[in-house]
């Protein structure tokens, strides 16, 4: 197994009126090159923030302690300084053009103003270099590839115009825009009706293979998460509790909570709650 | 024989969206007796949300009938209104929306005792520890304000305020679909706990056909404002018929899926 990154000893502290709030502690485990991992969790689990820590998108207040090192060679690169591991906390080269991130609200992450041709091939422009022309081509071809219906007319229209599955495969383009070695999707499809969403999740796990990228899956639902990850790790208040085989931490947890959040999934398989007479 | 608490029948609402005329609810029928859970189940724009707000009249309807407790529930006005509507409440997806976030919990519990003058100015206090902890929360936390408590809490408070009148039907419309599902179990115990103590019938709707499996009698499906299929809850999910309740369960992730490839 190839790591594509190696967290290390990683620690995030929020400032909080005026106290300080560990929302990741020590947290070390490798993302592999080409593994769908789904990171578990619910509310204050830290699983949003280790998703920002490594796309670099924390905010400057927070405090971050530790290390998340970089197998760069297979990234593409301009700049050869870059051809080797560092520290991506510090620097930014990564987001957007190797690394793509899919939020839960796709209307919060389109701007509302601009075509959504543009915003997608701005993306393209930007880290690929292409100009508009070939940079709209290849917007074209990526609503294509999200299965929009009626790409030429899509390519002009504006968010609104879209259904909010539409505007998450929309999200999902552009962040695949510039060809990432590494996608992540925080929460990407919890705002989604059921079918919307086992669409989003079949989308995402086509797209991944299809451009062999990685997948890093941020969910509170571990019963979604079974069905689109090869590895889980389950978070609960900013510690890393377990990390393994999907099938191994469904059905043999090693953890009391993984177990509770079993329990508390209910699936079409579950023990219903109601007690009929 | 008695007549159901709900009977609602025709139940028809459209509306004009880009020229075109799209049925939000078409020609809806169904039932709820006293003390039972009907689940509605049906993808976005299905018109889950569109038939909950016609029943409690935030909406009015363009044909159809509605019988609550005995009485044409549509043709009531005013004061009649206002009565009968002590025992039809609401609880919404996202109770910081829907509860004044700076109020305290007290006060937004005071406010539904005050306002159908079940509890005297004096009593009152005493009414509201009492909602508190039939919630399972502390009296303590009355004195909060609804943005200082946690989603699971806010939650608790909402399901307070809408037993706080004696209500024999609760619309709960995606009440528990933003919780973390450690919450959310506890949440649907309370609701169950609270059916069995006090009869109370739930109009439940949902896009995630396991919790409604977990806890509803029956369960409607819909599909572009229709009831697709009806009948037993876990009959209808178990083996759906109509082609939304096929999608709908196919859709539905399944953790045995997992452990029998695994074994």
């Amino acid at each position: 197994m190839t790591a594509l990154a190696s967290i290390r000893n990683l620690t995030v502290t929020y400032r909080r009126e005026g106290a300080e709030v560990a929302a990741l502690r020590h947290i070390s485990f490798d993302v592999a090159a080409g593994e769908r991992l789904a990171i578990i969790g619910e509310s204050g689990s830290g699983k949003s923030t280790l998703a920002l820590a490594i796309a670099g998108l924390l905010p400057a207040t927070a405090k971050i302690g530790g290390a998340i090192e970089w197998q760069m060679t297979e990234f593409r690169s301009s700049h050869a300084k870059d051809r080797q591991s560092f520290l991506v906390l510090n620097s930014l080269p990564l987001r957007g053009r190797d690394i793509g991130f899919v939020f839960q609200d796709p209307s919060a992450s389109l701007d509302p103003v601009m075509p959504i041709g543009k915003q997608i091939a701005e993306v393209a422009r930007t880290h690929l270099g292409l100009d508009w022309r070939h940079a709209y081509a290849r917007a074209k071809i990526l609503l294509e590839r999200v299965r929009l219906p009626d790409p030429d007319a899509a390519l002009r229209a504006f968010p609104h115009q879209l259904s909010g599955g539409q505007k998450q495969r929309v999200a999902i383009a552009a962040a695949i825009a510039a060809g990432p070695k590494l996608l992540i999707a925080d929460e990407a499809t919890s705002a989604l009706d059921t079918i919307v969403q086992a669409e989003i999740v079949g989308l995402i796990r086509r797209l991944v293979s299809e451009d062999g990228m990685t997948l890093l899956f941020i969910s509170h639902d571990i019963g979604l998460a079974a069905e689109l990850a090869e590895r889980i790790a389950v978070f609960r208040h900013g510690e890393l509790l377990e990390l393994g085989a999907t099938a191994q931490v469904i059905s043999a947890p090693r953890h009391a909570y993984t177990r509770a959040l079993l329990d508390a999934n209910l699936g079409l398989d579950a023990e219903p709650l109601l007690q009929r007479t | 024989m008695t007549s159901p608490l709900l009977a609602v029948s025709g139940l028809t609402k459209r509306y004009s969206s880009g020229g075109k005329i799209i049925a939000a609810a078409d020609d809806v029928s169904f039932h709820i007796e006293h003390g039972e859970t009907l689940a509605l189940a049906g993808p976005s724009g299905s018109g889950k949300s569109t038939i909950a707000r016609l029943i409690l009249r935030l909406i009015e309807a363009d044909a159809g009938r509605i019988e609550f407790e005995g009485s044409d529930f549509l043709s009531l006005n005013g004061a009649a209104l206002r009565d009968r509507r002590a025992h039809l409440q609401m609880v919404f997806q996202d109770p910081l929306a829907a509860l004044n976030p700076r109020a305290t919990v007290a006060r937004v519990l005071d406010d539904p005792l005050r306002i159908h003058h079940i509890a005297s100015r004096a009593e009152r206090p005493r009414r509201i520890v009492a909602l508190l902890e039939r919630v399972g929360l502390s009296a303590g936390l009355a004195g909060r304000a609804i943005h200082e408590i946690s989603g699971g809490q806010r939650q608790r408070v909402a399901i307070a305020r809408a037993i706080a009148t004696k209500p024999s039907l609760v619309v709960l419309d995606e009440a528990v679909s933003a919780l973390d599902v450690s919450v959310r179990a506890q949440i649907l115990r309370l609701l169950l706990d609270l059916q069995r103590e006090e009869r109370i019938a739930y109009l439940f709707i949902s896009h995630d056909l396991g919790v409604v499996r977990a806890i509803a009698h029956r369960i409607a499906i819909l599909d572009g404002g229709r009831i697709a299929e009806s009948g037993d809850a876990r009959t209808v999910i178990d083996a759906p018929q109509s082609a939304i309740g096929k999608a709908l369960v196919a859709a539905a992730p399944k953790l045995s899926r997992i452990e029998r490839d695994a074994s």
